[in-house]
């Protein structure tokens, strides 16, 4: 029986989230604050693969979620919704419905493609250099975006909110609220399976000793570009969902080396190499970030000085390397462990 | 044919020569010793037969197969698995972890199976981790399979490298130094050990050793290098009155 508690407690909080805004119980702001939310913890737990489970540096995740934003606001845009550049839509709106996840992974495809031009250089380098590298990924696409005339340039691209009217029109649900919370668990999903599984676990031995891992059989290279792919392919999707926001545009002014750092603060408070710790501090952050709106630009006092003193108090994060399981052990009963579910099935 | 077999093995670090015209002959079950003053270049030819360089010059065979320019994994794989000389475990992953990660090149499931985690990576993680568990007993680690590998004493660290060398299913083993560090007590048990693990994994052992008491009573040959040259060569009888190695290496200090 307990192995249903956990797909139960998911369920109630999908019920909660998607009925409350459904319902309009969530005001617009809430549902706003919401999908951040949601949205933060794809990008942390994402990002966690490469700078904590890998012990890479890398600090330019926003650059992969703006591959994903734009190329899946392109297709959305080009196929379901009337547009000054590309005209008229390609296909009835009620279509928007079935394939607008298909366009969440194609931009998730194009920005782990993307992610390679990381992958490749993390071969023969590392540490502070691979860093560099990751940066000047960041850079490479905020550019050539703002040098793209067609797509807006630095104006940014609109016309996703057509795209989100039109889905509403056929059956008014919350569709963007719906699409975050299945790719938070897909992507909590994906993440914990990979690095739970013995070839995921080569992402730790790179971690610990990469040469030594080489010679005892794991191929780095293999696992680094799995790791990098997946990571970056999970910001894409972030992306594809951000595109969609009720603002209805989005612009390269976005994905900076500060939305990149507010990431990475995400992923070391809440713990190098934790997935429970990134949920929480994903959670936390955004909602720190609301209660602390009314300080205006001070908050960017306040946050940052919070960071400080949490670095003292607790250098490894809200978790360390730990899980919630292991700091908790009587939430093993609600979550379960991969062992237990092999006990049970054996018994 | 000889299990392993190295032909005329050069190296050049720049203009430094660590390694020159280096020939051995490995036949199945044997257990071979290299021995040599301090940066005579033993450890450059485990790292050159492992793939962790590449040769400037030379061959080298494991049952006819050129094993010259793959990658180290993959040699790995093929049956040529090491210890460290300073120890090099994956500190911060549990003991376990670091024997059920050596079998990495024996994974079937594919990378789907290993995110969606089906019926038949169940069984393949089932039957690693069994395995682990089966060599873990066979050195007296089970008791610590679930601590982290750094809480381990430097004794027991020792042979989680031996158990995780073994984890690959190697037909040749390379022991760097297993013995540094080691009082005179786990030495003896070290020697029972290497003994016993070549009897039972049909294991041919190649050792790289300082402490002249391991290597003049396991070792059946001793191949003994200086400067990157082979200077002798023979049983540890022959190669304790050889000489030039008492000249170059094993003085009187040793004896």
């Amino acid at each position: 029986m307990r192995k249903f508690y956990l797909p139960l407690a998911v369920l109630l909080i999908f019920v909660v989230i998607i009925g409350g805004s459904w319902l309009r119980i969530f005001n617009e702001y809430w549902q706003l604050v919401l999908l951040f939310m949601g949205i933060n913890i794809i990008l942390t737990v994402s990002l966690n693969l490469i700078n904590g489970y890998m012990g890479e540096f890398s600090v330019g995740h926003a650059g992969f979620m703006a591959v994903g934003a734009y190329v899946t606001g392109i297709l959305t845009v080009w196929l379901f919704a009337e547009d000054k550049v590309f005209g008229a839509p390609i296909l009835p709106a009620a279509w928007a419905i079935p394939l607008f996840p298909v366009a969440l992974i194609i931009g998730g495809i194009a920005a782990s493609l993307v992610g390679l031009l990381i992958a490749i250089p993390s071969f023969r380098t590392r540490g502070d250099y691979l860093a560099i590298v990751t940066l000047a990924v960041n850079y490479i696409v905020k550019s050539a975006i703002e040098n793209m005339e067609v797509i807006g340039g630095p104006r940014g691209f609109v016309g996703m909110k057509r795209v989100m009217n039109n889905m509403a029109d056929v059956l008014d649900v919350p569709w963007l609220l719906i699409w975050t919370f299945i790719g938070v668990i897909v992507t909590i999903l994906i993440i914990r399976n990979f690095v739970s599984s013995t070839f995921g676990k080569g992402v730790e031995a790179i971690r610990e000793d990469e040469i030594a891992s080489e010679l005892m059989s794991v191929n780095t290279r293999r696992v680094k570009v799995v790791a990098f792919m997946l990571s970056c392919g999970l910001a894409g999707l972030a992306g594809g969902l951000f595109a969609h926001w009720p603002g209805g545009y989005v612009n390269p002014g976005t994905f900076t080396i500060l939305k990149s750092t507010e990431v990475m603060v995400m992923v070391y408070l809440g713990g190098m190499g934790s997935i429970s710790g990134s949920i929480i501090s994903a959670v936390g952050f955004t909602l720190l970030l609301e209660v602390l709106r009314p300080l205006g630009v001070f908050k960017w006092v306040v946050i940052p000085l919070l960071l400080v003193v949490m670095m003292l108090l607790r250098p490894t994060g809200i978790l360390g390397n730990k899980e919630l399981t292991d700091v908790i052990p009587s939430l093993r009963a609600v979550f379960g462990s991969e062992e237990e579910s092999y006990a049970l099935a054996t018994d | 044919m000889p299990l392993l077999q190295i032909r005329e093995l050069t190296h050049w670090f720049g203009g430094l020569r660590a390694v020159y015209d280096f020939n051995l002959k490995l036949e199945e079950g044997e257990l071979v010793g290299l021995i040599g003053p301090n940066g005579a270049g033993k450890t450059t030819i485990f790292n050159l037969v492992t793939g962790a360089y590449r040769p400037t010059e030379g061959t080298v065979q494991l049952n006819g197969n050129n094993l010259v320019g793959l990658r180290p994994h993959r040699i790995t794989a093929k049956g040529i698995a090491r210890t460290f000389q300073t120890i090099r475990l994956w500190n911060e992953l549990t003991v376990i972890d670091n024997i059920c990660i050596a079998h990495a090149s024996r994974i079937q499931y594919s990378l789907v199976d290993s995110i969606l985690h089906g019926r038949r990576y169940r069984e393949e993680e089932r039957q690693i981790k069994q395995q682990a568990i089966e060599l873990l007993a066979v050195f007296d680690l089970a008791d610590h399979a679930q601590e982290l590998a750094k809480n381990l004493p430097y004794g027991a660290q020792r042979r989680v490298e031996i158990a995780r060398a073994l984890a690959t299913e190697p037909r040749v083993l390379l022991l760097d130094e297993p013995a540094a560090g080691m009082n005179p007590g786990e030495i003896g048990e070290l020697m029972e050990l290497i003994q016993q693990i070549r009897k039972d994994f049909g294991l041919t052992i190649w050792i790289i050793e300082h402490q002249m008491r391991v290597i003049m009573n396991i070792c059946e040959r001793i191949k003994v290098i200086d400067f990157g040259k082979t200077i002798a060569e023979g049983t540890p009888v022959e190669i304790q009155n050889n000489p030039r190695v008492i000249e170059a290496y094993l003085g009187e200090e040793a004896f």
